[in-house]
C-alpha cells in the first residue's frame, strides 16, 4: 500500500484537541501514521483545512423505503442526474440518490461513514443489498426495535435480558448495528390505523406504553453494552406543541449510565430533534421550542442528538413512523407510499416541498439552526438533514455555511416571504453565535464517532486511527466571508483519502476504495425461553422460515464485525 | 443417501414459498422429489432432470438447425453484437437473480442498453399508477396475522399463485385472525367465475373493460355519494352493501391482477384501486397488493431502482443518464417501432409472451438468448446459451411480490460444465471490456 | 356459409399452462394446455359446433387455429378466453396506449370453424409468424 504525507494543511481535529494548526499527517497501509519513510507521496495541503473524514449519524440511504421513494419518483430524476468525470457510473436523483449517487456524493463532501437509520429486520436483505452496491463510504445499519412483537412482549413483563437476547440474535441475523426506535408502539397502532402521540398512550393489544418500551431498550442496550446507544425517534413527530412530549421521552434516560467499552458516553440518542421542537397549539401560532429543547439537552450529558435540519428543498420523506406518513399526506395530498412489516414495523413514503414562502417551512428551517446554535457542548450535538426527510445530504455544505455565517443566513431569514412572522415565532435573529471549524469537526467527526462507539478508529487523526481524510479548499486564515464560497468548498473536497487511498481528487472520483460494512455481534447467554419464541413466531406468524431470515455473508464482502460479550 | 434440502425457495412466480424440501441424490446430481410446492413449481424441479437438455451453447445455422459452439465463442459472439449495436434491447431478468442482474446493468451502461424486465408486459401499468399516486401496502404476514376483509380484484392465485392463498391470504391462522377463512370475508371480482371466485364468500361478476367504473363506483359509495342503478353490471344496492362491509372491516387487502392492468384503463384502473384503497384508510385500515407473477421480476425492479431509480424500460443508450417513458423505452414499443439494433434476452421468453408483431420485428435482429431450456424465443435466436437454472442449480437473491427479498438456494448441481447466469455475464463483461479498449467490435 | 361470430378475447394465465410451461415449451402438456379457446356454450350454439372442435380465431393482427372447449371457469357469452402463450399472441394486437402494456384483453376476434386446419406447435407458430418456417 502506499504512504502519503499530507503536508503543511491547516488541521483539525478534536480528537488530539487540534485547532487549525499546521500539522503534517502521515499515512501508511490505510491508518495514520506518525512517521512515514522518504518514498511517500506528499500531498500539498498549505493554504487548505484537513478534517478526519465525516460520519453521517442519521440517514435513510438503503433499504426498501428508499428504493420505493427512488422508483415512485421518476420526477426526481430530472434534476442533475447523468454520468460525472472520473471512474464512475450513472449519478440519478436528487432527494433519493441511487446508490451510485450517494457514495460518490457523500465522498466528493468529504464523508467516509455513514448510519443507514432504519432497517426493517424482514428486509435486512435488501438494506445490504444497497449498501454492498454504494461505492467508497463505510456504512451500517440500525435495525428498529420499537414496534416489534418480541419486545412489545417482553417489555410488557419489563424481562430485559431476554429482550437483550432477542435484539443480540436480531442483530446477528441482519448484520445490524444497534437498537433504533422509531414511534414506539406508535406504529404498531398504525397496523390498526391508530397512533400513539404521547409517551403514556397504550398500545392497542399489547398493553404497554412508549414510555415502557423506551426505558426497557435503553436498559437492554446498555445490558448488551453496544457502541452505540438507543437512537429514538420519539413520539408525535412533526406536530405542533410536541416538545413536551420530546422533553418527557429525553427524561426518561435521566440516571440511566453507559455500559460500553467503546468511549461512548450517552444512553439515548435522540435523532432529528427538529421536527420534535414545536411549540403552538396549532400550524397559525405555531413556533420554535429549541430553546426549552436544548436548555434541557444542554444540561443532560447522557444524551445526545442530531439537528435535522430543513434544506427547504423539493424533497421525499420516509420514515418508519406510517401514521405520520399518513398525517403527512393528509396535509399536502401528494403520493403516498405505506408499507407494514409483519411483527415488526412499518414506513411511509410522501414528497414533501419546503417553500420558503410557507410559514412552517421557514420557521422549521431556524428551528434546526437554532438547535445547532443553542448547542453547549458539540460533541453532543451533530448536523444531519435526516436525509432525506428534512433535505437531501447534498445540502449540508449549505446547512454548514448558514451556522458558520451570521450574515450567510440572516440573509435567508429577512428575505422569507413572511420574514416578520418567521422572526417573531422564533429566536434566530437573536443569535449572534457562527460555528468555528474546529465546533465542526466535533459536531460531523468527533463527536458521531464517540456517540457511535466508532472513537478508536474514526473521526480524528491520531497516529493509529482509520486514513480517512478529507481536505478541503478552505484557508482558515482568510475564512470566506461569503457564505456561498462555504458552500462550494464544503461541497467539493480538495482530496479524499479513504483506507489511506485517495478516492476523490478535486472533486472527481478517481478510487472507489474499498468499502466496509459494520455490525455487531453481541454474546449473551444461552437464553432457550428466547429461542423458543423465535421458533414460535416463525412457525406461526411470519411469512418466511426462521432460515431463511438471516442476511448470507456474501451481502457484506468487507464487513467490519464489532464484538461485544455481554455473558458476563 | 438421498438427502432433503429444506426451506427451499420456489423459483416459479412471485408469491416465492420458501417452505419446500426437495430430495436429492447423493452426488447432489438428481433431484428425486418435491414436497410441499404447488403443481407449477413441482414441475419446475422436475425439469432439471428431464433428458434431452441442452448443456452448450447453439448457434443458428443459415438452414434454420442449431450447430453447438462453445461458451467462448457464445461469449465472444455475445460482446461483439452488444458492443456494434448502438442500442441493444436487453430484457427478461425475472427468472435470473439480483447478483446477476447489477452485472447485467454493468454491461447495460458500457455498450449503451435498454433494460427492461417482465414488468412491462404484466404490472408494469401497476408501476405507472404508483408512481403516479403511490401505494399503501403491507407485508403478506400482515396479510395472514390481520386482515378480515380480502379482495381479488382481477387475478386468478387459484391458477397463477397457487398457494397464495393457503399460505396467506385465505386459509391462514395468524396472531388477530385466530378463525383463519372464518373470521375473513373474501371477494372475488372477475369477469369470469374463477377457481379463485368460487374460493370467494361473494363473487362480484363484472363486465370485461369496466373495472375502472367499477372501482370508482366503490369510491363514490364509500363517500355515501349517488350511484346509477348499475355499474359495470353490478346493481348498486349490492356496491352499497359491500362499501359498508368493508368499513366495517379492521384490516382490509385488496390484491389484484392482470385482469386490471391488462384490459383497458391499463395504469388508470390500478391508479383508481390505490385510491379506493386510501379513501378507506380515512375508515379503517386498507392495503393495496399487486400479485407480481413472474418470479423475481420485483426483484429486477428493486436493482434498476437502486441503481437507476426506475423499476423498468430503463434506457441506458446514453450511457451517461438513464431515462425512461413508458411507450417510449418499454421493450414492446421499441421492438414495434424496430427502433433497437439487437436483442438480448435473459431469463424469459417473449417469444412466448409478447404479441407477435413485435417478435416478427425482434426476429429480424441479431439475438441471443440466455436460458436453462429450449423455449420459443430460443428457436428464433441467432445464439442460445443455456444455464444453470437460478434457485434449483445455483443460489441467489429474489424479492417477493411484497419486496421481500429471500436468498435463494442451490439444491443440486447444474450439469456438468454449465455456467451460471453471473458467471456468464460476468465472462460477456470482461469480453466487452477487451473489445471496448480494442475500441470497439 | 361458413359461420362467423365475434367474441370479445382475453389472455390470461392457468394452472395447466403453468404447469406446460415448466414442463418445457416444447413438451405436450404445453401444447394441450395452450391450444385452446374456451367459450361460453351459448357461443358453442351461435357458431353451430360441438366442444373440441378446431376453429380459426381471426384479430385485428393475424389468425390461429385453436381447439375450441368449454371451461369450468365460467364466461359470460360473448367473452372467450385463450391462455397465455406463443398462439394466444399470434392474435394478440401489440398497441400499448404508451404504456408499454399490450392488448392481452379485451379485443374483438372473430371464430369460424376450421374443423380439419392443424394446430401448429409452440416453435412453428412463432416461426411461422416470423417467417422462420421452413415449408
Amino acid at each position: 500500500m502506499s504512504e502519503y504525507l499530507i503536508k503543511n494543511g491547516h488541521v483539525f481535529d478534536p480528537v488530539q484537541g487540534i485547532k487549525g494548526d499546521k500539522k503534517d499527517i502521515g499515512v501508511k497501509d490505510g491508518k495514520i501514521v506518525d512517521k512515514v519513510s522518504s518514498s511517500a507521496k506528499v500531498i500539498d495541503a498549505s493554504g487548505k483545512t484537513v478534517m478526519a473524514g465525516a460520519l453521517d449519524i442519521h440517514a435513510h440511504v438503503a433499504g426498501p423505503k428508499v428504493n420505493a421513494g427512488r422508483w415512485y419518483r421518476p420526477e426526481d430524476k430530472h434534476f442533475d442526474s447523468h454520468k460525472k468525470p472520473g471512474i464512475t457510473r450513472i449519478e440519478g436523483g436528487k432527494s433519493i440518490p441511487t446508490v451510485f449517487k450517494t457514495g460518490y456524493e457523500y465522498a466528493r463532501m468529504g464523508f467516509t461513514f455513514v448510519m443507514e437509520a432504519a432497517m426493517p429486520p424482514l428486509y435486512a436483505r435488501h438494506v445490504h443489498e444497497e449498501i454492498h452496491d454504494t461505492p467508497i463510504i463505510d456504512e451500517a445499519a440500525l435495525p428498529v426495535f420499537g414496534n416489534n412483537w418480541f419486545i412489545l412482549e417482553y417489555l410488557k413483563n419489563q424481562e430485559i435480558e431476554n429482550t437483550a437476547a432477542y435484539v443480540a440474535w436480531v442483530m446477528r441475523q441482519t448484520k445490524g448495528y444497534g437498537i433504533k426506535v422509531v414511534n414506539p408502539g406508535g406504529t404498531e397502532a398504525w397496523a390498526w390505523g391508530l397512533n400513539c402521540l404521547t409517551i403514556h398512550d397504550p398500545v392497542p393489544y399489547f398493553e404497554i406504553t412508549p414510555a415502557e418500551i423506551m426505558t426497557g431498550l435503553m436498559a437492554a442496550n446498555e445490558y448488551l453494552g453496544l457502541p452505540h446507544s438507543m437512537h429514538v425517534h420519539q413520539n408525535d413527530l412533526g406536530n405542533p406543541g410536541n416538545y413536551k412530549v420530546t422533553l418527557d421521552s429525553l427524561k426518561l434516560a435521566e440516571g440511566v449510565k453507559p455500559n460500553n467499552k467503546f468511549g461512548r458516553e450517552q444512553v439515548m440518542h435522540s435523532t432529528h430533534l427538529q421536527f420534535h421542537s414545536y411549540k403552538g397549539e396549532n400550524w397559525g401560532n405555531f413556533e420554535s421550542g429549541a430553546k426549552e429543547v436544548m436548555d434541557y439537552v444542554n444540561k443532560q450529558k447522557n444524551i445526545t442528538i442530531d439537528t435535522g435540519n430543513v434544506t427547504l428543498d423539493e424533497t421525499t420523506t420516509m420514515t418508519a413512523d406510517g401514521p405520520f406518513e399518513h398525517h403527512l399526506h393528509g396535509l399536502n395530498h401528494l403520493k403516498w407510499i405505506n408499507v407494514d412489516v409483519e411483527l415488526e414495523t412499518a414506513a411511509g413514503v410522501v414528497p414533501y416541498i419546503y417553500d420558503p414562502d410557507i410559514k412552517v417551512c421557514a420557521i422549521q428551517w431556524a428551528i434546526g439552526l437554532e438547535l445547532a446554535l443553542y448547542a453547549k457542548d458539540p460533541m453532543r450535538c451533530f448536523i444531519t438533514t435526516d436525509h432525506p426527510n428534512a433535505g437531501p445530504f447534498t445540502r449540508y455544505p449549505r446547512v454548514y455555511a448558514w451556522l458558520m455565517s451570521k450574515k450567510y443566513r440572516d440573509e435567508r431569514l429577512n428575505t422569507f416571504k413572511h420574514a416578520d412572522k418567521v422572526i417573531s415565532a422564533t429566536n434566530l435573529s437573536g443569535m449572534d453565535r457562527e460555528i468555528t471549524l474546529y465546533e465542526l469537526a466535533q459536531m460531523t467527526r468527533a463527536g458521531p464517532a464517540r456517540a457511535l462507539g466508532l472513537m478508536k478508529d474514526y473521526g480524528g487523526l491520531k497516529a493509529g486511527m482509520n486514513a480517512d481524510i478529507a481536505i478541503y479548499n478552505i484557508n482558515p486564515d482568510k475564512f470566506p466571508s461569503d457564505g456561498a464560497a462555504i458552500e462550494k468548498a464544503f461541497a467539493n473536497v480538495a482530496c479524499l483519502l479513504k483506507d489511506g487511498k485517495i478516492c476523490v481528487d478535486e472533486g472527481k472520483i478517481v478510487d472507489v476504495g474499498k468499502k466496509h460494512t459494520f455490525w455487531v455481534d453481541a454474546k449473551v447467554k444461552e437464553n432457550k425461553q428466547v429461542k423458543h419464541d423465535i421458533k414460535e413466531k416463525f412457525l406461526r406468524y411470519y411469512s418466511l422460515t426462521e432460515n431463511n431470515y438471516s442476511v448470507p455473508e456474501s451481502y457484506a464482502p468487507h464487513q467490519h464485525i464489532i464484538s461485544v460479550d455481554a455473558t458476563q | 443417501m438421498p438427502k432433503d434440502v429444506t426451506d427451499v425457495i420456489c423459483p416459479f412466480c412471485g408469491t416465492l414459498c420458501d417452505d419446500l424440501v426437495v430430495t436429492v441424490s447423493d452426488d447432489n446430481k438428481t433431484i428425486l422429489g418435491v414436497k410441499n410446492a404447488c403443481a407449477i413449481g413441482a414441475e419446475k424441479f422436475n425439469h432439471q432432470r428431464l433428458p434431452g437438455r441442452v448443456t452448450r451453447p447453439r448457434m443458428r445455422q443459415a438452414d434454420g438447425s442449431f450447430k453447438e459452439i462453445t461458451y467462448d465463442e457464445a461469449i465472444d459472439w455475445t460482446a461483439k453484437m452488444l458492443v456494434k449495436s448502438r442500442k441493444t434491447l436487453m430484457y427478461g431478468w425475472a427468472s435470473t437473480s439480483c447478483q446477476a442482474m447489477s452485472i447485467g446493468h454493468e454491461i447495460a451502461e458500457k455498450v449503451g442498453a435498454i433494460v427492461d424486465n417482465c414488468a412491462t408486459v404484466c404490472h408494469g401499468s401497476s408501476l405507472i399508477a404508483i408512481e403516479d399516486v403511490g401505494v399503501p401496502s403491507c407485508t403478506l404476514g400482515e396479510v395472514k396475522n390481520r386482515a378480515d376483509r380480502v379482495i381479488f380484484w382481477g387475478c386468478n392465485p387459484a391458477h397463477a399463485h397457487p398457494r397464495h392463498m393457503s399460505r396467506y391470504s385465505i386459509f391462514p391462522r395468524g396472531f388477530f385472525t385466530v378463525k383463519g377463512h372464518k373470521g375473513r370475508k373474501i371477494y372475488c371480482v372477475d369477469c369470469r367465475y374463477t377457481d379463485t371466485a368460487k374460493c370467494a364468500d361473494e363473487f362480484i361478476q363484472v363486465q370485461q373493460g369496466y373495472d375502472y367504473e367499477l372501482l370508482n363506483a366503490f369510491r363514490t359509495a364509500a363517500r355515501g355519494e349517488v350511484l346509477p342503478d348499475t355499474v359495470g353490471g353490478v346493481p348498486k344496492e349490492k356496491i352499497y352493501e359491500i362499501a359498508e362491509d368493508l368499513k366495517q372491516g379492521r384490516f382490509i387487502i385488496i390484491f389484484f391482477g392482470m385482469g386490471l392492468t391488462h384490459s383497458m384503463g391499463r395504469n388508470h384502473n390500478i391508479d383508481i384501486a390505490i385510491n379506493l384503497t386510501r379513501d378507506l384508510n380515512d375508515f379503517t385500515k386498507c392495503a393495496i397488493m399487486a400479485m407480481r407473477g413472474h418470479w423475481n421480476v420485483t426483484g429486477s425492479g428493486q436493482v434498476l431502482g437502486w441503481q437507476y431509480g426506475f423499476p423498468f424500460a430503463v434506457d441506458l443508450s446514453r450511457r451517461d443518464q438513464a431515462r425512461h417513458q413508458t411507450g417510449e423505452t418499454t421493450s414492446v414499443d421499441l421492438l414495434n417501432r424496430s427502433e433497437v439494433e439487437a436483442c438480448f434476452y435473459i431469463a424469459t421468453d417473449p417469444g412466448a409472451h409478447f404479441p407477435v408483431d413485435a417478435m416478427i420485428s425482434s426476429s429480424k435482429k441479431p439475438t441471443v438468448t440466455i436460458d436453462p431450456h429450449i423455449q420459443c424465443t430460443t428457436e428464433i435466436s441467432d445464439i442460445h446459451i443455456p444455464v444453470a437454472m437460478v434457485g434449483v442449480e445455483v443460489g441467489g437473491c429474489a424479492y417477493r411480490m411484497d419486496n421481500v427479498p429471500i436468498e435463494t438456494r442451490k439444491v443440486v448441481d447444474p450439469p456438468e460444465g454449465m455456467l451460471t447466469d453471473e458467471e456468464l455475464l460476468t465472462k460477456i463483461n470482461h469480453r466487452v471490456d477487451e473489445l471496448l479498449l480494442a475500441g470497439g467490435a | 356459409m361458413e359461420k362467423k361470430i365475434t367474441l370479445n378475447m382475453i389472455t390470461c394465465r392457468t394452472i395447466q399452462q403453468g404447469v406446460g410451461m415448466e414442463a418445457g415449451k416444447t413438451s405436450q402438456k404445453y401444447h394441450d394446455a395452450c391450444t385452446i379457446i374456451q367459450m361460453h356454450p351459448d357461443d358453442f350454439k351461435r357458431l353451430g359446433v360441438w366442444k373440441n372442435t378446431n376453429v380459426k380465431v381471426t384479430s385485428s393482427v393475424g389468425s390461429v387455429i385453436l381447439k375450441a372447449v368449454e371451461t369450468r371457469e365460467d364466461l359470460v357469452p360473448g367473452l372467450a378466453h385463450i391462455p397465455m402463450g406463443p398462439w394466444a399472441n399470434r392474435i394478440v394486437p401489440a398497441y400499448t396506449y404508451s404504456t408499454g402494456e399490450p392488448c392481452f384483453k379485451g379485443f374483438p376476434v372473430d371464430v369460424e370453424v376450421a374443423a380439419n386446419a392443424p394446430i401448429l406447435s409452440s416453435i412453428n407458430v412463432l416461426k411461422d409468424a416470423c417467417g422462420l418456417l421452413r415449408k
